[in-house]
């Protein structure tokens, strides 16, 4: 059977899936993922569902938040990539070094101990020198909120969750919006 | 290939530039109206805040873009730091035709009697320049009347007692209040203040052949959708066209001032579109190219008649930079004051503008434009969660019980605030950037809390239950998109760029028309009065011209 485009990527597409489902997507030929690797996303995903956590609302994780800051990073952010990855990076070996443990597998209120002392700017290390562990929080929580808050069409704030939230009907449809037709349209 | 002799260029087509360039062509002069950016539309940006006029985290809606300008600020500490136009600490103007017109929220106010001689009003404070203007309110009313009724404002100026004297009323009737404007006209009258509807530069009845407004959540920091606010891009810049008289050319960046072999000024060298380096030559030339980068292409115009730049003899150009010190306080109500009802600001009052115990000059205090969901993570009152389960809660719950007074502190001019050009840092077209230093004047700060005070009281005596102050002011630099300043107009030729009319000391043909002039910058948005003094240097142009007058 000759090859085709199209049947090369159904192809490429069921081998992705089930690698997958054994490796986790190691293969960075295979990350869903335009500037971050899997294990980075991982940790970006708990990183920023301690900014904006689920409540009775989805919170970042879940409204994309992530796929903001990857799909950013891949463009108008890319000034910041270096800094994710070195910051990321750092956090990790923080965490495994001083404790045996990824992030990712702390307890919510660990990580966010952990998180207010990058706030605070408290890092023992050189790797947090000259203010690194402040300046990358700020960074992580601005996009988050970025992310959660603003338009959907940059990739987060996944069906306009936090708008729903905060009882903003949204889109906006031009004008019509203004009008109560159940009442008086006072 | 050359480019057609025309009797006049104007670059920027700004609040400034857009009215010149009308007043210039309606006179028959030929004219060329250079513009950095394009047109914006309200689909380029929709309603996204993240590249929205207020929140440019994601790059600037309406220019300028990330990829081609940069700037430099000088640090407190002596570094220097390269900044981009997304950045807050670019002070970017809009880079568009119609610049800020087209995304402001659009406050229309004439500067006050006294704003036109602070010198004489308050005598002179230490640290400052400052100094009276070399008009006087009086002489800019009729130019003030022509902006109000050619670009079109609505208002009722009878309510505001503070007011400066004025012949004719606004065009268009005042904007109804909102649910939270109305708590504060309540409450500003049980306390003896004045309030009044913001005169605004947009339709609140047809005019003009644009509809009314739509009360759009998303207008201050956005294009409108239906053409009601009322900027440069959609009344003079279309009527220059449509004379015959006036090319408009996109997308062109001016980077200097032609000068001859004699010392004359014989119009400017631009990069146009595909960023081909071309000549455009004519009789005379203005500047409206905002604050920052109208000292921006005079100090890059250097030749050995104007070894510091044109206009710079003195070391003026790029002086007494200012913006405003937005000050004032937020509070949370019981109940929801938020009806979603654009722009926001609807309400103000005068009564804190000038005449205040101690403090020189003051600002009119409004009701805030309405802040989109990633404005509003930052409005947290002293002390409370900046991420976590707390802010989202308090962004759940208080998004619409939040109202906010603030308004622009008339900063005190300071001489080491400045503009120039950094020798080394160039653009993507190769021309030096600009340079910003300097810091407000240590007074501001006094100003802002006395204003900031007031702000916090009407609020609570609106019913704001929690209350909290947001102090301007601040030792930083201030320029921003109110910039103003840099080209001071004034009677001596040793301590101002330009002469009352816009001309630049010394030079017969080259003139300014936008906040570079302001001498001060009034405790008010500025642009009504960068658009008066539109029509005072383009009426002067044009009316000289008439009288045969060529500025050789």
């Amino acid at each position: 059977m000759k090859l085709t485009r199209r049947r090369f990527i159904a192809l490429s597409v069921l081998a992705a899936g089930g690698t997958c489902l054994l490796n986790r997507c190691a293969n960075p030929a295979l990350s869903p993922w335009r500037f971050i690797t899997v294990g980075e996303s991982n940790l970006l995903d708990a990183l920023v569902e301690q900014i904006i956590p689920t409540d009775e609302w989805p919170g970042a994780r879940d409204a994309g938040v992530t796929n903001f800051i990857d799909n950013q990073l891949a463009g108008v952010y890319s000034r910041y990539q270096e800094t994710y990855r070195r910051g990321l990076r750092v956090i990790q070996e923080t965490c495994t070094t001083k404790f045996q443990k990824r992030f990712e597998e702390f307890s919510f209120e660990e990580q966010t101990q952990f998180l207010k002392i990058l706030e605070a700017g408290k890092m023992d290390g050189l790797q947090w020198g000259n203010g690194f562990d402040r300046h990358f929080f700020h960074l992580i929580r601005d996009h988050s909120m970025q992310g959660f808050y603003g338009s959907p069409r940059h990739g987060g704030n996944r069906n306009n969750v936090s708008y729903k939230m905060m009882k903003l009907d949204y889109p906006v449809i031009i004008g019509q919006n203004r009008y109560n037709l159940k009442s008086d349209g006072k | 290939m050359g480019n057609k002799h025309v009797n006049a260029i104007v670059v920027g087509a700004g609040a400034g530039g857009g009215i010149v360039a009308k007043e210039l062509s309606l006179t028959g002069l030929s004219v060329v109206l250079f513009e950095r950016g394009g047109w914006a539309t309200y689909d380029d940006t929709d309603t996204d805040e993240l590249r929205s006029q207020r929140t440019t985290v994601l790059g600037n809606g309406y220019g300028p873009d990330d990829l081609h300008y940069k700037r430099v600020v000088v640090n407190n500490d002596g570094s220097t730091t390269i900044v981009l136009p997304s950045e807050g600490s670019y002070n970017n103007i809009a880079a568009c035709v119609g610049s800020g017109t087209v995304s402001y929220g659009a406050m229309a106010w004439r500067f006050m009697q006294e704003d036109f001689k602070l010198k004489t009003t308050y005598g002179s404070i230490e640290g400052s320049t400052l100094e009276d203007w070399p008009l006087t309110y009086e002489d800019l009313e009729s130019c003030y009347e022509k902006a109000e009724w050619e670009i079109g404002v609505a208002g009722d100026a009878t309510q505001n007692p503070f007011g400066a004297p004025r012949k004719k009323p606004y065009p268009m009737p005042p904007f109804s209040h909102n649910r939270e404007a109305k708590l504060m006209v309540d409450a500003a009258k049980r306390l003896g203040y004045h309030p009044f509807p913001i005169p605004m530069l947009r339709n609140s009845i047809p005019y003009h052949g644009r509809p009314a407004c739509i009360r759009m959540r998303t207008c201050c920091g956005f294009a409108c959708p239906v053409n009601a606010k009322c900027g440069t891009h959609n009344t003079v810049i279309p009527i220059a066209i449509g004379s015959g008289n006036c090319e408009l050319r996109i997308n062109s960046v001016v980077s200097e001032i032609l000068v001859n072999d004699q010392g004359k000024i014989t119009g400017v060298t631009y990069f146009d579109e595909k960023n081909n380096k071309q000549n455009q030559t004519a009789d005379l030339v203005v500047i409206s190219a905002s604050a920052t980068e109208t000292a921006r292409l005079l100090l890059n115009s250097k030749s050995k008649f104007f070894p510091k730049g044109i206009g710079n003899e003195n070391d003026w150009v790029g002086r007494n930079l200012q913006g405003h010190a937005y000050t004032g306080a937020y509070g949370i109500f019981e109940e929801e004051v938020y009806d979603d009802f654009g722009p926001g600001a609807s309400v103000a009052i005068s009564d804190f503008n000038h005449h205040n115990p101690g403090i020189m000059g003051g600002g009119v205090l409004c009701n805030e434009f309405i802040r989109m969901p990633y404005l509003f993570t930052g409005v947290r009152p002293p002390g409370a969660a900046r991420w976590g389960k707390e802010h989202k809660t308090f962004q759940r719950l208080n998004f619409k019980r939040v109202a906010q007074a603030v308004g622009p502190y008339q900063e005190i001019p300071k001489f080491e605030s400045r503009v120039e050009v950094d020798p080394t840092v160039k653009d993507f077209r190769g021309i030096p950037v600009v340079r910003l230093s300097g810091s407000r004047h240590e007074k501001d700060i006094e100003g802002c809390r006395f204003m900031s005070e007031k702000a916090e009281l009407w609020l609570k005596e609106a019913g704001a239950v929690h209350t909290w102050q947001s102090v301007g002011g601040g030792k930083g630099l201030s320029g921003g998109q109110h910039q103003a300043g840099t080209c001071r107009m004034g009677n001596d030729p040793q301590t101002s760029v330009t002469d009352k009319y816009g001309r630049i000391h010394a030079v017969p043909n080259l003139f300014v028309a936008d906040g570079s002039l302001n001498v001060n910058n009034g405790g008010f948005n500025p642009v009504l009065t960068i658009m008066a003094l539109g029509f005072r240097v383009g009426g002067y142009i044009a009316g000289e011209w008439l009288k045969g007058n060529r500025f050789k």
